[in-house]
């Protein structure tokens, strides 16, 4: 500190960005996705086709918009596991709306209301009662389904308006859907968030270190109280997309999709512990997810049996990086 | 009627007393970034009190971790008893005899007393069952043989903290623990409870106990121990009997150079007050505190661990909520009710804790220098990376920070650089009263030596700055005025002039004559 | 007593006596001790569950797998007794925990050894297990007519006035409350989730302990299985579905901490019989099962809101110290 001549000189960075990129888990993804693709189109003569790829994105796309939202709540280091009943609570919303002679741009302003309304809802109890998000989600999970139950009983709401049937069914040009289509901007829009804001930058501070943000002037329970009120945003958009898909609610609808969203968020490389993670990575383990979905779909297995499937991809993909580690340590 | 415990493998004939029960010689411990121990050896005595000394940051909690099983040495050898032994785990320190009663106390609030004492050990009846009458029995015989009116049968969350620290010397005599560490067990006790606490140490001493005194009390070290043993950045630089050394011997061994010369306080001329804080208060942690910080000023808090500094400070800064009083900031009334206003204000808070409070391990460098200031380094909220490495490089310079690039993670530096980088971080928000809480704690002495460098610099630029320090050499070189906190309370306020070592504590403890 | 007076089982107790109360004056016949011994032993199930879980709660984790371990185990038992009727029923009451166990301690393995969040692994085995049994059953279902009757009467056979089911339960209740409160083991729970750091110091191993609170809780699921399958005389995929929230809304009613280290045998068993009662209140008061679900998020939410605000405050308290 006294002369300066003395001091080193700190560099930037010491690694190329493109070299580091090239020995990411991203990268990885990118070469699993391509291994099932080839995979998928060596298996079935049906999938190589610009249908089948298109219908392939809808296997994606619906959950792919919440885990975009729920990757941003997990790098903060809480979890949303109510959000596949946040879907089922939207939908029965906008099919009460329909009885009671809504339209098209009512029943959007519903789900997305619904979920906002939910995501207000958590977030409240987690940031305001400070209590932990895992179990104020179970609660909650059960609570926004139980109350589709006691709406709907064992019916279900059907005559959805025609204008409606678009969000889930509609094509913005040749075989590209709507709903692909808003997976993409919204995968732009919290990409940006997440990586080029400074309110990005606060969500890894958090996750890493909730007390240091803290002292840093990071408004925390502020932040958390977004993330929560966005991945209820985001799931009230994804039950407009699913029940315009499906054309009919049910209280079961969505049921278990709370699993897949995480399992794609861990699969896309983020903490689960927060800290830590991209939304490249994320939209790379949707289509990842949605590939393996439509290729053991097109092999005619069951949904249940692709669910050991994604039991078992979660705690793997947990647990790699874990033994990973604790290898290398070992060699070093 | 100890007669159940299987522990204890320790010799306790007062014939051997010249030989070590434990000793260490040439461990060596190292975390990535950090030797916090490099070749240290260590004899404990059975019947005498060693008491080991040495800063922040010498390696004595690394040392304390090793022998209760919590980490291993990486190299190095353990002789207990004799015997060359390693622990794999606690479990196995724990089985060998050796105890630790921490400055945290460890221990388990939903468990009842005996319970906390005979946890792992308890005296089993019928079917193994644990046989709770004789336990509730044994542990009140443990808790009269030291003299601790203690229910058994209480919870120990409805006690207060001196009596969970005789729990926990209870649970070193009921597992016939042949050596005890006590690590800083006076922080947090008042005068009569330490009193209490000496004399249970000697009937620990007439017992045959190997105690291990961690203590940065010297009146106390002098008092109690019978050999002294001296760590400095992880490395023994003494050891011998406490009657043959002095205190400004053990001073000098333990900081490697005289006292008066380290510091590089320079006079710098106080202007006008900058904070001023009036009866504040409170709901739990402290009382009616009042003062006044100003213009380029040094204002040292003294006071024992658990007096209230920090949480002062904390809520100073907008982290908890003081019940009553009043902030003003160049004397307009400032509400501050976060972290973020307080910085608005310009004030700013380095915390004690730089691993839980201060850095960010996990993020790059400069992303934790610009954290609290992304406003200077973004534009409508976006990012602008090169400003950021700019800002970065700007005052990562100015400390002298060493690191291989700006974009490693913090956890990857050393102690004395992640200081830097925290203080750093704090200096980007552009400041003008800085609250430094333990500014040097657990760093190397060349990191240190730049930390009091820097503050002289800065107030020499007209900032204001508060030290909480519990180093008494620290806030005697550095601060213009010293304020010591006791109970939650200001006990009293010393100019530089007439402040010395034995004021500042007497003053802290509460012994009257000095205050 | 006037500790227990003061206590949260006591506060839990009250509210019962209260729930019956109200019940009782629009319908006294559900308070009539035959029907109150119909309510408890419709619990029985849930009781043996939840005591599992608040080991594992205790610990500080959480095991969302126990329902679809239930299931599992009970679809493996009633399969090999529709197949197989000769083989005795205690012999297949011992599979049916052995799995249990196994499927448990799958889960405590990957707790211990791999440092998985605990809700991470048992939200993935819960989906594995349920597969499995879709996998081992073809998703066919094993009806009451392909039971044998010994399989279905155990549960049923009436010992001084009351079912074997029930006896089941009240012998655990008192296993339990034998194991938690006088075995090391049962202590060390306490000690690894109320404070995992003092623990190790205390040479508990508190990975290992955690794996024992999942195995044995994976135990009481596969007890639980034959139970579940022979009560209701039918076992498919979906058998006790969502269960799993349940038994938690339970064991956090109970005033289990689901930070660890809080809890007991009592508050856990009156939590379970609080929900078992608004459970079978429900159709008597004339409302609709649907509203199970929603009731039992509801009790979680507001559970947890409770005894977070009891615990709230317990940090460093200077003044009062000084003043002590």
């Amino acid at each position: 500190m006294t002369v300066a001549s003395t001091r080193p000189h700190i560099p930037d960075r010491l690694e190329n960005p493109w070299r580091m990129a090239l020995f990411s888990w991203e990268t990885l993804l990118i070469v699993v996705a391509v291994a099932i693709f080839i995979a998928n189109s060596l298996a079935s003569p049906y999938f190589l086709n610009v249908w089948s790829l298109s219908d392939l994105t809808f296997n994606f796309t619906e959950k792919g918009l919440i885990a975009l939202a729920m990757a941003l709540l997990i790098v903060a280091g809480e979890i949303d596991l109510s959000v596949a009943a946040i879907i089922a609570l939207s939908s029965t919303m906008m099919g009460m709306a329909v009885q009671a002679g809504a339209d098209t741009p009512v029943l959007v302003l519903i789900a997305i209301g619904t979920g906002l309304a939910c995501g207000i809802f958590n977030g409240a109890l987690v940031t305001r009662l400070g209590l932990p998000s895992i179990v104020v989600t179970i609660g909650t999970m059960s609570l926004f389904r139980g109350i589709s139950y006691i709406i709907l009983g064992d019916q279900a709401y059907k005559g959805y308006p025609a204008g409606f049937a678009f969000f889930g069914q509609g094509y913005v040009w040749w075989v590209i859907s709507f709903e692909l289509v808003l997976f993409i901007v919204a995968a732009f829009v919290f990409g940006v968030l997440l990586h080029r804001t400074s309110f990005g930058r606060t969500i890894y501070a958090i996750g890493n270190n909730p007390v240091a943000a803290t002292f840093s002037g990071v408004p925390v329970e502020r932040v958390k109280f977004i993330l929560f009120c966005l991945t209820g945003l985001m799931s009230g958009i994804a039950s407009i997309c699913l029940t315009s898909r499906l054309a009919s609610t049910r209280p079961s609808i969505a049921f278990g999709w709370e699993l897949e969203v995480v399992t794609m968020v861990v699969l896309g490389g983020v903490s689960i512990l927060g800290g830590a993670g991209s939304i490249p990575g994320v939209v790379l383990a949707a289509i990842i997810m949605g590939l393996v979905t439509f290729g053991l779909g097109l092999l005619n297995v069951p949904g249940i049996v692709m669910s050991i499937f994604t039991g078992l991809l979660l705690i793997t993909v947990i647990a790699l990086p874990i033994l990973w580690n604790r290898l290398r340590q070992k060699g070093a | 009627m100890l007669q159940h415990a299987r522990h204890g493998p320790v010799e306790k004939s007062p014939a051997r007393a010249h030989e070590p029960v434990l000793a260490l010689s040439g461990v060596s411990k190292s975390f990535p970034g950090v030797r916090a121990l490099s070749k240290v050896s260590l004899e404990l005595y059975p019947g005498e009190v060693t008491a080991l000394v040495g800063e922040n940051g010498a390696g004595k909690s690394t040392l304390v971790k090793i022998l209760t099983g919590i980490y291993q040495p990486d190299e190095g050898t353990i002789f207990l008893g004799g015997k060359e032994v390693s622990f794999s785990s606690a479990y196995d320190a724990h089985r060998a005899g050796i105890t630790a009663i921490h400055q945290e106390t460890v221990l388990f609030d939903e468990l009842s007393v005996a319970e906390n004492i005979f946890l792992g050990h308890a005296p089993r009846g019928r079917f193994g069952l644990i046989d709770r009458k004789r336990m509730v029995a044994e542990a009140a015989a443990v808790l009269k043989r030291i003299g601790a009116d203690i229910d058994p049968q209480a919870r120990l969350r409805d006690l207060g903290i001196a009596s969970k620290h005789l729990v926990a010397i209870a649970r070193a005599f009921s597992i016939e623990a042949g050596i005890v560490i006590m690590d800083e067990p006076t922080a947090a006790l008042s005068q009569k409870e330490i009193e209490e606490l000496f004399a249970l140490i000697g009937r620990l001493k007439a017992d045959g106990k190997a105690i291990l005194f961690i203590s940065h009390k010297f009146d106390e070290v002098f008092r109690i121990a019978d050999r002294y043993a001296v760590f400095r950045d992880g490395e023994s630089v003494g050891a011998g009997l406490i009657s043959e050394t002095d205190h400004d011997a053990l001073v000098r061994l333990m900081v490697g150079r005289p006292v008066d010369q380290i510091f590089p306080k320079k006079k710098v001329e106080i202007g006008e007050p900058v904070l001023t804080v009036s009866g504040y208060c409170h709901p739990t942690e402290f009382e009616d505190i009042s003062f006044e910080l100003r213009r380029g000023e040094i204002l040292g808090f003294y006071g024992l661990v658990g007096s209230g500094r920090s949480e002062l400070m904390q809520a100073l800064f907008g982290v908890t909520k003081p019940s009553k009083g009043a902030v003003k900031i160049d004397g307009k009334v400032a509400i501050i009710r976060s972290p973020e206003q307080a910085i608005r204000y310009g004030m700013v808070y380095v915390p004690e804790e730089r691993g839980r409070q201060g850095a960010i391990a996990g993020l790059p460098i400069f992303q934790n220098i610009t954290l609290p200031a992304l406003k200077r380094t973004s534009r409508y909220g976006f990012l602008r990376l090169a400003e950021e490495f700019r800002l970065a490089r700007q005052y990562a310079e100015r400390l002298d920070l060493r690191a291989a690039s700006l974009d490693r993670d913090v956890g990857t530096l050393s102690g004395g650089n992640q200081q830097k980088v925290v203080i750093a971080k704090w200096l980007a928000t552009i400041p003008r009263v800085i609250i430094l809480d333990e500014p040097t704690k657990g760093i190397d002495i060349g990191s240190k030596a730049a930390v009091h460098e820097f503050m002289s610099e800065l107030v020499a630029q007209g900032l204001s700055i508060i030290m909480v320090s519990s180093e008494i050499p620290e806030i005697l070189g550095m601060s213009d005025r010293i304020i010591v906190m006791r109970e939650g309370r200001i006990a009293a306020e010393f100019a530089r002039e007439e402040a010395d070592a034995e004021k500042l504590v007497r003053t802290a403890a509460g012994i009257g004559g000095a205050a | 007593m006037t500790r227990f007076l003061k206590s949260r089982e006591a506060l839990l107790l009250a509210a019962i006596l209260v729930l019956l109360a109200l019940i009782a004056l629009r319908f006294p016949g559900f308070v009539s001790p035959a029907n109150l011994a119909n309510v408890f032993n419709d619990t029985s199930i849930l009781i043996i569950l939840a005591l599992g879980q608040m080991m594992v709660i205790l610990t500080r984790c959480i095991d969302l797998s126990m329902a679809a371990n239930l299931a599992l185990c009970g679809m493996v038992v009633a399969m090999i007794n529709a197949v197989i009727p000769e083989i005795p029923i205690p012999l297949l009451v011992a599979l049916g925990i052995v799995i249990g166990t196994a499927l448990g301690a799958v889960n405590g393995l990957l707790v211990w050894k791999l440092d998985i969040p605990p809700i991470v692994v048992t939200l993935g085995t819960l989906t594995i297990y349920r597969g499995i049994i879709f996998v081992i059953s073809g998703g066919e279902w094993v009806n009451a007519h392909q039971m044998s009757p010994a399989f279905k009467a155990l549960p049923r056979m009436v010992l001084l006035g009351l079912p074997l089911l029930s006896w089941i339960a009240v012998v655990m209740m008192g296993v339990m409350a034998l194991f938690i409160t006088r075995t090391p083991l049962g202590r060390a729970f306490y000690a690894a989730g109320g404070n995992p750091t003092a623990a190790i110091y205390t040479g508990i191993d508190v990975g290992r302990t955690r794996f024992a609170a999942f195995t044995l809780a994976g135990a009481l699921a596969g007890l639980s299985g034959y139970l579940w399958v022979s009560r209701y005389a039918v076992a498919y995929v979906d058998i006790a579905g969502g269960f799993e929230l349940d038994i938690i809304a339970a064991c956090v009613i109970g005033g289990i901490s689901i930070m660890g280290g809080i809890g007991s045998v009592t508050g856990t068993v009156l939590g379970a019989l609080f929900f078992g009662i608004v459970k079978n209140a429900l159709p008597v008061i004339n409302i609709s099962p649907f509203w199970q679900l929603a009731i039992s998020g509801g009790a979680i939410i507001l559970a947890v809101g409770f005894n977070a605000q009891a615990e709230r405050r317990k940090g460093r308290l200077i003044l009062r110290r000084a003043e002590a």
